[in-house]
């Protein structure tokens, strides 16, 4: 059983790798899940081409998120895509990284109508600008909030409070 | 499709064929369907643009109970984070745990014993009845069948008996360890769960033959709300929903975790996803969810009901309060001071309402770097508005309990 994935996903490295060649920054693979790093201007060509691809047919976005990685310097932040192919049955996860100049990602809306609310969601948390989307506003939070929580410079208790203030605890 | 595609209600305004939006006359109302509208089950607030009874638009409104799940998660040690997991989809609290224990032993690399995951699916099919048995029940509620629901909805009392005796908690369980159980399944767990197998499917059966062909019922959710196949997929629908439009997915089947490759069961599909198919696949996955339960009973293997993973298993308290290594253990454990391997993981259980996913990113450290929730009915509900459109108002609140949305795992 072990072997027919290794196999796929040996396939399915191959042939992006044939495909797109040095779009594709870098393959790994990581706990049976390919991970695929490629750079952001070819996000469209490839996911539109992983679906549209008779032998891959990976015709399900299974999640996006964003990711925001303060070290990395012009690489901050990140969006990963879990995409599944139902008839391969296999997953692969697409990352692209941007600097947090340029926060600016095509949508997936286009290939994707589940990808709405996902993008939404990743561009309350992260502040990521999926150009084209139909309907970019706030989800979880209120429409006003000016800010992107997840992100890691906001530490999980808001200091600002004056409320919560515990002097014997030193908390 | 049905209703997707019927535009009735244009009908009027079609001169030569084609639609003139200018010249629409006709008087619109604005219904605001929740947030708290006994009707809705959750918190959900829908304003809907009305035509007389007719839906043409509706805006769903969701966060009203957001807890920023992902960001808490963030800031925890990981033997910490299965109460978040609890509160997502609480109808199936147990399922959400065990997803996330099987995260965190894909990363750590820890082999669970058969009797683990044997115990594991036992609890796991368990908690899928009780999701759909709130379901469907409350289903037969919306379309006016309150008897229905009376007789099932003491069932799953009964399941939350044998949680309670399992961990001591009934709806946010916190059942599990990382590698296994806090203890093994005694033997009032194993009487309540013969007891159970052996009186519910009497009183699910008595609550099929008075739904299931009931002309009222079948009349009110036979093609309501419905979606084909190819919009379900667009919308990365899973479980009971996608697989009543006909697509035949299921994490159990297809990436099989906690030994599912070892059970033999069907997975009920329908035909064009409308509201009484998802009512069927539930019920039918309700029996093929019994019949998990006795192979896995029958088939049950002796063994250890935890792994053996000192660093995330706390030790016996005997050893605690009577060896160095136990207490340091201990220490350590509580205090979350253990490293773990860098890395990526994403892993998947079937929900009570689908592919419930966990994208684990580590850096090592003491906390998870940043984990996503893959949330099926976040994803799901965002077709609502496209499944009711052109229908009624009534329809759409059985659409909207058919789709199984719950408010905790929508919000995070």
């Amino acid at each position: 059983m072990s072997k027919v994935e290794k196999t796929d996903n040996q396939f399915v490295r191959e042939s992006i790798q044939n495909q797109f060649g040095p779009a594709v920054k870098s393959i790994e693979e990581s706990y049976g899940m390919l991970d695929i790093v490629i750079s952001k201007d070819t996000l469209i060509p490839v996911i539109t081409w992983l679906k549209k691809t008779e032998t891959l047919r990976f015709q399900f976005l299974t999640s996006l998120c964003g990711v925001h990685y303060p070290e990395q310097k012009e690489f901050e932040f990140s969006v990963v895509y879990h995409l599944h192919s139902l008839t391969q049955n296999i997953r692969i996860r697409i990352h692209i990284f941007m600097p947090e100049s340029d926060l600016k990602v095509p949508t997936l809306t286009t290939l994707f109508a589940g990808a709405n609310w996902m993008e939404r969601e990743t561009f309350e948390f992260y502040g990521i600008q999926f150009t084209g989307h139909p309907d970019l506003r706030t989800i979880l939070n209120v429409e006003d909030m000016n800010y992107h929580p997840l992100r890691k410079q906001y530490p999980l208790v808001d200091n600002t409070r004056t409320d919560k203030d515990d002097k014997y605890f030193g908390r | 499709m049905i209703n997707i595609s019927d535009d009735n209600f244009h009908n009027d305004h079609r001169i030569n064929g084609h639609v003139e939006p200018e010249e629409d006359i006709r008087q619109y109302n604005y219904l605001n369907l929740g947030p708290t509208h006994p009707a809705t089950h959750g918190i959900f607030q829908n304003i809907l643009k009305m035509d007389g009874e007719i839906i043409v638009e509706a805006e769903p409104t969701i966060g009203y109970i957001h807890r920023a799940f992902e960001k808490l998660a963030e800031n925890r040690p990981f033997y910490q984070i299965p109460t978040i997991t609890d509160r997502l989809n609480y109808c199936s609290a147990p399922i959400n745990n065990i997803g996330w224990h099987l995260t965190i032993e894909k990363l750590l690399g820890v082999e669970t014993p058969k009797r683990v995951d044997y115990l594991r699916v036992i609890i796991m099919e368990l908690a899928r009845i009780a999701d759909h048995i709130i379901c469907n029940s409350v289903i037969a509620v919306d379309t006016g069948a309150l008897t229905g629901f009376l007789y099932v909805f003491q069932w799953r009392e009964k399941i939350y008996d044998i949680y309670e005796e399992i961990c001591g908690a009934r709806l946010t369980t916190n059942i599990g360890r990382i590698g296994g159980f806090e203890r093994d399944f005694n033997e009032t767990v194993f009487a309540r769960i013969e007891h159970f197998l052996k009186e519910f499917p009497a009183a699910l059966k008595e609550f099929e033959s008075l739904v299931m062909r009931n002309r009222i019922f079948m009349d009110r959710t036979i093609q309501v709300g419905g979606i084909s196949a190819e919009r379900a997929l667009e919308y990365s629908f899973t479980g009971p929903n996608l697989r009543a439009a006909g697509v035949d997915y299921d994490v159990r089947v297809m990436t099989p975790y906690c030994s599912y490759e070892d059970f033999d069961f069907t997975i009920p599909l329908g035909s064009s996803g409308d509201t009484y198919d998802r009512f069927c696949v539930r019920q039918e996955e309700m029996w093929q969810s019994l019949s998990i339960i006795r192979q896995a009973l029958k088939n049950l293997p002796e063994g250890n009901f935890h792994a053996d993973v000192p660093e995330f298993y706390l030790p016996p308290k005997e050893n605690v309060y009577n060896s160095m290594e136990g207490l340091i253990w201990h220490f350590k454990i509580v205090m979350g001071e253990i490293n773990v391997p860098k890395g990526q993981v994403y892993q998947c259980v079937e929900g009570g309402n689908g592919e419930l996913g966990f994208y684990l990113i580590s850096d090592g450290g003491r906390q998870p770097f940043r984990l996503h929730f893959r949330r099926p009915c976040f994803i799901y509900y965002q077709a609502y508005p496209e499944m009711i459109q052109g229908s009624m108002l009534s329809d759409a609140i059985l659409t909207m309990s058919s789709m199984n949305v719950i408010a905790g795992e929508l919000d995070a």
